[in-house]
């Protein structure tokens, strides 16, 4: 029909030599406008050759002929595979097990592709280690369609092909004259890689290999091959747990490379009247801290204390450790606690010093504890510290004839980084295995692009004796190339990785492909992990550490903390190391613990903040604006430093997170925040520095502002204690509410209270989703998984700050003070009602107890935004659904108005395909992420979370094909997929005797706002905390 | 779009009756036609069924077609030799025991047969044991057929006659519009002639009285005029929203494809089954255009369509054999394949088919759950694709059409365990046995949209 049609905008187009539509092509105007000249002078405007009728003709005709040719639809391609791999089907997606070792993140992951592509990443159920993932990992399929990637190799800036650089620097390498080649590298953890290095140092002489993690556990791995002999991490199972005791340590979070939540969140439910109790002595607020029964202040330098008080009163003593009389009756609690617990009790430090790691290592050992297992330890934190500021001197003395950077970036992460630099002159060779030009790239002479781990091959030995296999779901996107095929290229060796890796397999459980397909395999000892310790540079200065030695100099540190605020530096939820840093998902994921994106901050108590004259103050619109500072660590000064003032927060300590500040390779809209790691001196997360307040205010983009619940808290939160939730009835700790009917109270549960006609549900499916607030960590994998399944659009930092956040699943955070929710309801009443909000607001400063609650569309069956809608746009399905029709929405947003749940999110502006935004739905690299079954939405529609749909009829309609009925467990929706802690669950009530009928039936279970009596298809669980003390 | 469809059929009709006027003539040249084909048929037959051994073309043909033609062609080279006067080239002794078992005759040495198992790249050939001396002889007379000439003389005869009787028909309408304005120039010069004589003759012409002119009565009729500016008005309104409504339906939609695929000839003539091609749509949410390996499958050994004179030939009268066999051509550039050699060239370069079926992206449909699940023919949606030359669409994809098919159609439930329990709950609750789409929830948003 018009695919031989020539399509014009206006008449000038018609005319095929015409210079204006080529100018048009660059500029708005052909020419300069003459405005002044035109308008300013009235002869000219009456002499003007174009007369006002003839505007209007112009105007009319363009008009009508653009309309005329808008009824035509476009002509649109399709273009079928010229020989179709025989896996693939268009239309229908595959899994794909792999593994992500970006350094930091280590995590078993299924791939979801279709037509080729990665969409999205799911947890790997067979994965016994690191199976679950958190948001980083969600997110890490965006990083893969980067636009800041490097496309190819180059040699001083300029592209050349693979053969020129290799024959290039193949003579580089031949002639360095005997000056040694030093290998800098991110954590691999991959035997292979380690036999390929040890090759590689065979066929060149003068050859090291040095480990650096951008973020290390360089003190625990001290302290663990003291002990052990081995450099490695201890392993821990939380999920049989009955008391744990952390000082600073946050679990939840990267603490010892993270992943410990889901067995954490498994001790966590209250089953035949137990759960584990979980103390945690900290300065920041973190997650675990969050998540924390009881929850101790102390700041860096009293955790030291605290570690050697629990050691000490652990083997029978009564160490006298100087602790303030309320610390030190915490302590003793604590060790009495973990005492008792014996060998289900464990203690773990997150203080960043040998010595501390040295202790908790033993004061596990005196419990006998089972939760720790050393036997076969975590590899996936190997960086040594001191071998890398070896090599920072080596540089300097010009000893480096060449350095390979590979996945780590030092010029922007390293705390001495000019001396880096300065360094880095001094060497010839200078070559970055980066997936990006980063900071370090940009100083290097040689950039071997890699590809992102989606592309590559690889082996992961994730824990000792525990092997992952690394597989590519889709081609290489650009001219790059394996770190490891490079090492083979320049070994001589014309094996592919891939046969390389298959030649070490020496798995006899398992084959290879076996492996492959599922990702994992135990039992595997390769011969390769043997040879490693060879090349690795193992520089340990503090030599063996004894335990009277360590528990001497912990007291002695704890004392000696000199004057000014003592920070805390933290890697953020969100953005980890930084790695991820042009990741538009993690830059907008909320903060679980602030709420707040697009930044980072200095933490800072309220009373500090008083004292500095430091303030928060919320704007007129709502928005969050704080004050600036200065922090001074030594001679390292940090400029314009926003400060978040955190309940919870340690009164003379402050946190920062690293990761922020990035600008190499980084887009404009996302070099947030400042670069903490100038301050992470001598690779240590805690230091004592000066603040100075400055002028100015810092814009926050915070979705969450309220610290109360304004004395509502028994709808929303419901909390019990486990001595409550144990020995009393159901009624006593989950309340139901009451209505009126006919002047007498009835429960909101009674049928006479629920004035609507129901749906009949009883038959196919009907959908419930569970939340358990005691398995909720408020990790954010969820949120992420949410964003990638549904094509949840990026906003941006203004728009967040204008609450115009697109995310449909949020996890509300709530403060809650030592006052009981009803103390705080009284407090509320009994106050005039323009004071009442200041008041409950202030007193959750010092130590709020935190509560996480991911809330999403609630799917009422009687849902109040279905009858405000004036075109029909939202409907009911038997399912249990409420169906938003984009198409059908004109978005008045009646139905945001009248949701009590506030789920409902507008888009304001087009999202996709629009110049004024820049994220991944703005490219066509980015879109390629998009989930295909799912509609991009346009500007001026309402959506929210549609509980998976697209998820749930696929799963029907596989069954319908196979001609089988539907399995318990079978349907699932990205939150519940994501969510490795078992706190979201979704499933078919209709299905009797499933495990979503068991947890609606069981007594924990409420409504959010139920006394509104909208039905929800979504439930909670109220969150039971642990709060005997011994 | 639809016009470009009428104008089509437009002149289609105009060939039918040109064919009709014609038939006739061209009756005669078929009639003479066939006989000369027979007659060289038979010829050929007698000159060369002495070599042949008594050996019957006829039953040679069938066989060569159940056992041969996957792999050999007559005249050209195709996975193995051309056959045509294979027994000149062979000694027929050698030709049995290599049809037989050709393995056998490799193994033995044979220096003949190892040479032409290298040159075809070492592609064994299947053995036929079941294959006796007599049959053997009958498919080899049958190679022995000499290659008919073509017989595009004589269609383009026919041709000829055709055009040329479409020159004389316009000749004659021309002719016939001449003698009419001559006629009505007649009639007036007539009265025009016979008013002068009534004036000379004196005779009185009557006078029509002026009347008041009917426009002026109606624009007085102020009742009239509302009524029909009311009328016109909803006329107008009726056809611009009938107009409008057309807007982004585009039904009918019949674009040129890079390739010119025949659906008639695929589907309709050598009747392939729709998912032999469109196989994902048994369970994908997409049909899929085939990938070109797909064509490979069959096309690896038809390189060209029959033509007029075979009984299978598919050629019409718009469409050529020369017109089909460049259309094989650009599958073969398109995929790489090498003709000559039978072999990949590995030079590919896709097809980019105008899509013809586009539904919005807010819209989901799902093929395998009608194609699979309810076991809906292609042609309800698709129309008769077995007898379009080219693609078009056949329904208007409008969300009406979609219900009103949802409301009317009962989900095929017998024999579906997933359904059972649905089934009885269902037909309790509407009191019916049969239960349509709609009941089944069909009809709710969030079923086809998000």
């Amino acid at each position: 029909m018009s695919s031989n049609k020539k399509y014009w905008k206006s008449v000038e187009e018609l005319n095929e030599n015409s210079s204006i539509v080529e100018a048009l092509k660059h500029n708005e105007f052909p020419h300069e406008i003459p405005t002044d000249e035109f308008l300013g002078n009235k002869d000219t405007l009456d002499s003007s050759s174009t007369t006002r009728r003839d505007f209007l003709k112009y105007v009319g005709f363009s008009t009508a002929a653009a309309s005329l040719a808008a009824c035509e639809g476009p002509v649109v391609k399709s273009i079928p595979y010229v020989v179709a791999p025989e896996r693939i089907t268009v239309g229908k997606a595959d899994y794909y097990a792999t593994v992500m070792a970006d350094g930091f993140d280590f995590a078993s992951v299924l791939v979801k592709t279709r037509e080729g592509r990665p969409i999205k990443i799911e947890n790997n159920k067979m994965a016994s280690v690191l199976g679950g993932n958190n948001a980083r990992v969600h997110a890490s399929v965006l990083s893969m369609y980067d636009t800041k990637r490097l496309q190819g190799p180059k040699i001083d800036g300029s592209s050349v092909s693979w053969s020129e650089f290799d024959q290039k620097l193949g003579q580089k390498l031949n002639g360095l004259g005997g000056k040694s080649i030093v290998l800098l590298t991110q954590t691999f953890a991959s035997p292979s890689t380690t036999k390929l290095i040890a090759d590689f140092s065979a066929a060149y002489p003068n050859v090291k290999h040095v480990t650096y993690d951008s973020i290390g556990e360089n003190a625990a791995l001290d302290a663990f091959e003291s002990k052990y002999g081995m450099r490695a991490l201890p392993d821990y199972d939380f999920s049989e747990a009955e008391v744990i005791v952390s000082v600073g340590a946050d679990l939840l979070g990267d603490w010892q490379g993270g992943g410990f939540g889901p067995t954490y969140a498994k001790s966590r439910v209250p089953k035949n009247g137990k759960m584990s109790r979980h103390v945690q002595f900290e300065a920041n607020m973190t997650l675990s801290g969050g998540n924390a029964d009881k929850r101790v202040l102390a700041t860096p330098s009293e955790q030291k204390k605290i570690v050697a008080a629990i050691q000490s009163l652990i083997s029978g003593g009564s160490a006298n450790t100087g602790l303030s009389p309320e610390l030190d009756a915490a302590v003793k609690s604590a060790a009495k606690q973990l005492r008792n617990a014996g060998s289900k009790g464990v203690f773990i430090t997150g203080v960043d010093d040998a010595n501390a790691q040295m202790v908790a290592l033993s004061v596990n050992e005196a419990l006998g504890s089972t939760i720790i297992d050393t036997a076969a330890p975590k590899m996936t934190r190997q960086g040594n510290a001191q071998a890398v500021s070896q090599l920072v001197s080596d540089m300097n003395s010009g000893a480096v004839g060449a350095l390979f950077v590979v996945g780590v970036n030092p010029a922007y992460s390293l705390p001495n980084v000019n001396e880096f630099k300065s360094g880095l002159d001094k060497v010839e060779v200078r070559v970055s295995f980066n997936m990006k030009e980063d900071e370090t790239g940009l100083l290097c002479n040689y950039l071997a692009p890699t590809p992102h781990y989606l592309e590559s091959w690889g082996d992961v030995e994730m824990k000792k004796g525990y092997v992952c296999l690394m597989q590519p779901t889709i081609k290489p996107l650009f001219d790059t190339r394996q770190f490891q095929e490079s090492l083979l290229k320049w070994t001589n060796n014309d094996m592919s990785y891939y046969d390389y890796l298959k030649t070490n397999w020496t798995n006899a459980e398992k084959s290879f492909n076996q492996a492959l397909q599922d990702g994992v395999a135990s039992g595997v000892m390769t011969p390769a992990a043997e040879t490693a310790e060879v090349t690795e540079e193992s520089i340990t200065s503090n030599g063996a550490i004894t335990l009277s030695s360590a528990l001497a100099a912990l007291v002695q540190e704890g004392e000696s903390a000199g004057n000014g605020f003592e920070l805390t530096l933290y890697s953020s939820t969100g953005l980890g190391n930084g790695e991820q840093a042009n990741n538009p998902w993690l830059q907008e994921f909320p903060d679980p613990i602030t709420r707040t994106s697009w930044d980072n901050y200095l933490t800072m108590s309220k009373k500090d903040a008083d004292r500095l004259g430091i303030e928060n103050e919320i704007t007129s619109k709502g928005a969050l604006n704080g004050s600036y500072v200065t922090v001074t660590l030594g001679d390292v000064t940090l400029e314009n430093v926003p400060v978040f003032i955190q309940p919870g927060q340690a009164p003379g300590s402050v946190g920062l997170a690293l990761g922020y500040g990035k600008k190499a390779a980084v887009q404009e809209e996302m070099q947030v925040g400042v670069n903490a790691y100038p301050l992470y001196k001598d690779f240590k997360s805690t230091q004592t520095v000066q603040i100075k307040k400055t002028g100015g205010w810092h814009e926050f983009a915070c979705v969450q502002m309220q610290n109360t619940m304004a004395g509502r808290a028994d709808d929303i939160i419901k909390e019990t204690t486990l001595e409550i939730f144990n020995t009393k009835d159901a009624s006593e700790w989950n309340h139901v509410g009451h209505v009126d009917y006919n002047h007498s109270e009835i429960s909101v549960r009674d049928k006479n209270a629920d004035i609507w006609e129901s749906f009949d549900d009883t038959f196919g499916p009907h959908f419930n989703l569970s939340i358990d607030l005691n398995a909720c960590t408020g990790c954010g994998a969820c949120v992420i998984a949410c964003h990638a399944e549904n094509n949840v659009p990026v906003v941006g930092k203004q728009e967040v700050r204008n609450f115009r956040d697109m995310h449909w699943l949020r996890i509300d955070r709530y403060y809650s003070s030592e006052d009981t929710f009803a103390e705080e309801t009284k407090t509320l009443e009994e106050l005039p009602a323009m004071d009442s909000y200041s008041v409950v607001e202030i007193q959750s400063y010092d130590n709020p107890e935190v509560a996480f609650q991911p809330v999403m569309c609630q799917h009422c069956n009687h849902a109040p935004c279905e009858t405000v809608c004036p075109v029909a746009a939202i409907g009911h399905g038997r399912q249990g659904q409420n169906q938003m029709t984009y198409n059908r929405c004109v978005g008045t947003r009646y139905c945001a108005n009248n949701c009590p749940y506030k789920v409902r999110r507008f888009n304001w502006f087009l999202y996709s395909e629009n110049d004024e935004f820049d994220y991944n739905m703005n490219n066509d690299l980015g879109r390629m992420v998009l989930n295909p079954d799912v509609t991009v939405r346009s500007r001026g529609v309402m959506e929210k979370c549609s509980m998976c749909i697209q998820m749930t009829q696929k799963t029907i309609l596989d069954a319908k094909r196979e001609g089988r009925v539907i399995e318990d467990g079978e349907f699932a929706t990205a939150c519940s997929n994501a969510c490795d802690m078992g706190a979201i669950k979704f499933g078919d009530v209709n299905i009797p005797d499933s495990e979503i009928v068991a947890l609606k039936n069981d007594k924990r279970k409420y409504y959010l706002l139920e006394d509104i009596g909208v039905k929800p298809n979504v439930f909670y669980h109220v969150k039971v905390k642990n709060t005997a003390e011994a | 779009m639809k016009q470009g469809k009428n104008l089509n059929s437009a002149s289609r009709f105009s060939l039918i009756t040109l064919a009709l006027l014609l038939s006739f003539s061209s009756f005669l040249f078929a009639q003479e036609d066939t006989t000369a084909t027979a007659d060289t048929a038979g010829a050929a037959e007698s000159e060369t069924s002495p070599a042949a051994q008594g050996g019957d073309a006829a039953a040679g043909k069938a066989l060569f077609n159940a056992n041969c033609a996957a792999c050999h062609k007559l005249y050209d080279r195709a996975t193995g030799p051309a056959l045509y006067n294979v027994t000149e080239r062979r000694d027929r002794e050698w030709l049995y025991r290599w049809i037989k078992n050709n393995k056998e005759l490799r193994d033995s040495g044979d220096a003949e047969a190892i040479a032409i198992y290298n040159e075809y790249n070492q592609t064994a050939m299947n053995a036929f044991p079941q294959l006796s001396n007599a049959d053997i002889d009958d498919i080899l007379a049958y190679t022995n057929t000499p290659k008919p000439e073509p017989v595009a003389p004589a269609e383009q005869a026919g041709g000829g006659g055709g055009s040329g009787g479409g020159v004389s028909s316009t000749v004659i309408l021309g002719i016939l519009a001449i003698v009419l304005v001559m006629l009505v120039a007649v009639l007036f010069l007539v009265n025009n002639t016979l008013r002068k004589f009534a004036v000379a003759q004196g005779v009185e012409l009557p006078v029509k009285e002026s009347r008041k002119p009917i426009w002026k009565a109606f624009v007085e009729n102020q009742f009239l005029v509302l009524v029909s500016v009311i009328v016109l008005l909803l006329g107008g309104a009726y056809f611009a929203y009938g107009w409008m409504m057309q807007i982004g339906v585009d039904q009918g939609y019949e674009p040129i494809q890079p390739i010119h695929y025949s659906h008639r000839i695929h589907a309709g003539e050598n009747q392939i089954e729709c998912k032999y091609c469109h196989s994902s749509a048994r369970t994908s949410k997409h049909s899929g255009i085939p990938s070109l390996n797909v064509c490979m499958n069959c096309h690896k050994s038809i390189s060209e369509v029959a033509d007029a004179t075979s009984e299978y030939s598919s050629v019409t009268e718009d469409y050529s054999k020369e017109f089909y066999d460049k259309e094989i051509q650009k599958l073969y550039k398109a995929v790489g394949w090498d003709q000559t050699t039978q072999s990949y060239t590995g030079e590919t370069q896709a097809v980019e088919w105008v899509r013809i079926h586009n539904l919005p992206d807010f819209a989901y449909f799902n093929h395998s759950q009608h194609v699979s699940v309810a076991d809906i023919q292609c042609q309800t949606c698709h129309g008769p694709v077995e007898e379009m030359e080219i693609m078009y669409q056949y329904a208007p994809l409008t969300m009406g059409w979609c219900i009103n098919c949802h409301r009317e159609t009962n989900v095929k439930m017998d024999g579906n365990p997933y359904y059972e329990k649905i089934h009885e709950e269902l037909s309790k609750k509407y009191g019916v046995e049969e239960l349509t789409a709609a009941q089944m929830g069909g009809l709710e948003c969030g079923k086809c949209h998000y």
